[in-house]
């Protein structure tokens, strides 16, 4: 894979007339042939830079490449058409006068007439709608408007590809699978891709790098691996799943002391004293009361979702409950005393 | 996160700030037509101050001023104290009662909006030529613009959720007590906005008083510019009606924007269950139909009455089908200027914000404030000094058309634009397209059929419009309108009846179409 198509976002920043900065200097950089998703609450930004990154808008400062072609910086400003950026807004936003052929088909204007449809064949076949060139968008299902919108952004081989939100219009049984078939597509063309979403659970299971955005600011760049298990902060941590959050002391070399008990920390404390320590609902076990190495509490709720169960127990100690994921059968029922053990090793965060 | 069905809430949309400028290839023609909107009024006060603010103070002093300002506004009252009660009682007896066949109703009252006013008069004054004066012009323009308030007040009413009449009603409250506390404040936007449509309609009116013998400025003003070669005056008259007008629009604004920030929530979730008539109900069904038949059936009645004792010697239907001509090639020509005038204005309206795109939008809204007569003066004026070779030529009744009527296509335009997501314009220009190719090949055809259904609504208005035609109309030209006016004022209803019959059926078809295009 060539560099040509890596994206590189510095120092962005961009305010609304006078009202407070939406974003504050925000970096991200993307690999050629990467999939990236933005992720952050609503407000955050993240919109703000992609319509800047398209060129829709003009940032305050900041400078955005794409390999090493300078797209926007100081004095410079190259309109959306000259871009090569394709995007996929939510919701499709299919051209509703034309069909699919010649939405497709739209982008594809240095082309002749053989070259377009030979392309346009291909981007209908690449996202799963071969023969679907003549239908008109209306009668084209949610899905399938999106794949169509993913086709006709594709078809001109941008060096980038922004995907708006583009699932959420879709109900939650068909999501899956439009999102996998979007993600080979994207796979196949080579296009560097960023996604823009407040759904931590689509970014985690999509992208090969996540961005945390939170006041216009990237407060976390990694692998969703990594994003999961060794989340920055406290609120990072919160924002990509649920997490467990106890105060906690640091006792010997690697152990903290918490409402818990002892927990092994995963990277040595760096000279903190004390702090929150981090664990995830699927670190931790229902027991039984008196089993060695765990803590008594009680259940205070369990709530059952078929493949797995979150069971909140009051432990002493601690005023919050926590929460437990439990897979397979629950035996338990709120009101009931039963031990909790810790599996795995926890954060520990300032 | 693997064990919650956690739904995505969908953020709210960013709001979509117009970081750019709009482009060169819609700015400039937008601004040829908001100059050109404003114009008149530039010029009628060039004009009218040119003898000095003195003179034109002296005229605006004048106790036969005082005097048009209290017939006036005399007149405007009435008419709209009487609107408000058949309005706001018509639209809650078809939209909350269980009166039979209140869909038909509320369709019938509507009606009056395709008469024009000068076709009420002809109707009420041939029936009975003693009602000329106060009583007929009020009689005549009320039974044509209640709709005005009916409309508005019918949709406040469908818009307000039934669940706050029922928490009103189980914290204790009768229904007439929910009613005047609940309900009537909340109609209270709809019902100002209405009122002051009907008003500036009143003030603005040529053809009903004209025809009705009571004089009012804008009847003044035709009498004065008709009757003298010194055209301050008129000039001066017009300048004071258009103060008053531009002041009722402003006001109309006003409650408009208020009307938007008391609504809550954003529609209702269930219609509100029909009020029970009881022993009323027959009163409320002799109500209804009264309204229709003077309304309505009443004008077309004796249209047919005209149609049917006019014998065929009086018929020239010759000359009839060469107005009707006449007025489609006028009316066509009209429709097209305004719709192409309003095209760019109307795109940047829906797609621009900030004080330019709005000042352009406000400019092309002028005509609205502006009554058909003062519009022609400045346009009389204007080419008698500067273009006199326009002066009584067609081409100045076209650019009169498109003055006064701008903002109808400029709204229908801005409304048709704002149907597509400017999501669409933002991805061809990701796929290589430069402004005006967005313009040309997404936003336009988009938009076709609103602009299409704004150019008939405007071809429809030219085709009525009485005082500019008489004034600017090249000598030996006759519309329509300025033929029924003609023949009515000389008391020939027989011959005049034709004419209303050809305008009432030509100006139905597109109306008949809009109807359709928009089911």
């Amino acid at each position: 894979m060539n560099d040509m198509n890596a994206l590189h976002v510095e120092g962005l920043t961009k305010s609304y007339g006078a009202g407070e900065p939406i974003l504050r200097g925000l970096e991200l950089t993307v690999p050629a042939g990467a999939l990236a998703a933005v992720l952050g609450p609503s407000g955050c930004g993240k919109t703000t830079m992609l319509r800047i990154v398209a060129g829709f808008l003009r940032a305050d400062e900041g400078t955005v490449r794409l390999g090493d072609r300078l797209l926007s910086g100081p004095g410079v400003h190259l309109p959306p058409e000259r871009r090569r950026i394709g995007i996929v807004p939510q919701e499709g936003a299919l051209f509703p006068h034309l069909s699919v052929a010649r939405n497709v088909a739209f982008g594809l204007t240095g082309a002749d007439r053989s070259e377009r449809r030979r392309v346009t064949d291909e981007m209908l076949e690449l996202v799963g709608l071969a023969g679907y060139g003549d239908r008109m968008p209306h009668e084209l299902s949610g899905g399938q408007q999106q794949r169509v919108a993913l086709a006709r952004a594709l078809a001109p081989r941008p060096g980038l590809v922004l995907l708006d939100e583009p699932f959420n219009a879709l109900d939650s049984a068909l999501r899956a699978g439009v999102r996998a078939d979007v993600r080979s597509a994207l796979r196949a063309t080579g296009a560097t891709a960023v996604l823009v979403t407040h759904d931590q659970q689509e970014a985690l299971s999509t992208a090969d790098l996540v961005a945390v955005v939170r006041d216009g600011r990237v407060a976390q760049c990694a692998t969703p691996q990594d994003l999961y298990r060794r989340p920055a902060d406290p609120w990072i941590a919160g924002f990509v799943g649920d997490a467990v959050l106890l105060p906690g002391t640091v006792e010997g070399a690697g152990t903290a002391l918490t409402a818990l008990g002892a927990v092994p920390l995963a990277a040595p404390p760096d000279g903190l004293r004390a702090g929150t320590v981090l664990l995830r609902p699927e670190q931790l076990r229902l027991t039984d009361t008196d089993s060695d190495g765990s803590v008594r509490g009680t259940v205070t709720d369990v709530s059952y979702y078929g493949h797995d169960a979150m069971v909140t127990v009051a432990v002493q100690g601690h005023d919050t409950p926590v929460g437990i994921r439990v897979a397979g059968p629950l035996s338990v029922r709120p009101g009931e005393e039963t031990g909790v053990r810790v599996v795995g090793e926890a954060g520990l965060h300032p | 996160m693997a064990g919650r069905t956690r739904t995505p809430s969908r953020p709210p949309r960013k709001p979509r700030t117009a970081d750019s400028r709009p482009p060169l290839v819609l700015l400039v023609p937008a601004c040829v037509a908001a100059l050109f909107a404003l114009l008149p009024l530039g010029y009628l006060a060039v004009r009218a101050l040119e003898r000095g603010p003195a003179f034109a103070w002296d005229v605006v002093a004048d106790k036969r001023t005082l005097d048009l300002l209290g017939r006036s506004l005399g007149l405007t009252v009435a008419v709209v104290a009487a609107c408000l009660v058949l309005g706001i009682s018509l639209a809650w007896l078809t939209v909350r009662t269980a009166l039979p066949g209140a869909r038909a109703w509320s369709v019938l009252a509507t009606l009056p909006l395709a008469v024009p006013s000068y076709v009420a008069a002809f109707a009420w004054l041939s029936a009975e030529p003693d009602l000329a004066g106060f009583g007929g012009a009020a009689l005549a323009l009320t039974l044509v613009s209640f709709p005005y308030v009916q409309l508005p007040v019918a949709a406040a009413l469908r818009g307000i959720d039934p669940a706050q009449e029922e928490a009103a009603r189980s914290l204790g409250h009768g229904p007439l007590r929910t009613f005047l506390r609940v309900t009537l404040p909340q109609l209270r936007p709809a019902a100002a906005g209405g009122a002051l449509l009907v008003a500036l309609y009143v003030l603005s009116d040529f053809g009903a008083v004209s025809l009705m013998r009571y004089d009012t400025f804008t009847r003044a003003i035709h009498t004065s510019y008709r009757a003298s070669f010194d055209r301050t005056p008129a000039a001066a008259l017009s300048v004071v009606l258009v103060v008053m007008t531009v002041a009722l629009v402003a006001a109309e604004a006003r409650t408009r924007g208020r009307a938007g920030h008391a609504r809550t929530g954003t529609g209702t979730a269930r219609p509100a269950v029909p009020f029970a008539l009881g022993r009323w109900r027959t009163l409320a069904l002799l109500w209804c139909a009264a309204v229709v038949a003077v309304a309505v059936a009443f004008p077309l009645g004796t249209l047919g009455y005209w149609l049917a004792v006019g014998s065929s010697a009086t018929w020239d239907l010759g000359g009839l089908a060469e107005t009707a001509w006449a007025t489609l090639g006028v009316a066509a020509a009209g429709a097209g200027l305004t719709t192409v005038l309003a095209l760019p204005v109307g795109v940047i309206a829906a797609r621009h914000r900030g004080r330019g795109a709005r000042l352009l939008e406000q400019a092309a809204y002028a005509g609205h404030a502006l009554p058909g007569i003062t519009v022609a003066l400045a346009l009389v004026f204007f080419a008698v000094r500067y273009a006199y070779p326009l002066y009584q030529q067609l081409p100045l009744l076209i650019c009169a058309y498109a003055v006064l009527f701008l903002p109808v296509a400029v709204a229908a335009t801005r409304a048709a634009v704002l149907q597509s997501a400017p999501v669409m314009e933002d991805v061809a220009r990701s796929l290589g397209r430069r402004p005006w190719q967005v313009l040309r090949e997404v936003t336009v055809p988009l938009a076709a059929p609103g602009v299409a259904a704004g150019a008939a609504l405007t071809f429809v208005v030219c085709m009525k419009e009485l005082p500019a035609t008489l004034l600017l109309r090249p000598t030996g030209m006759d519309t329509l309108a300025t033929r029924l006016w003609t023949e009515t004022g000389a008391g020939s209803f027989a011959a005049a009846a034709p004419y209303a019959a050809v305008l009432i059926l030509l100006a139905a078809v597109p109306s008949y179409l809009l109807g359709r295009h928009r089911t």
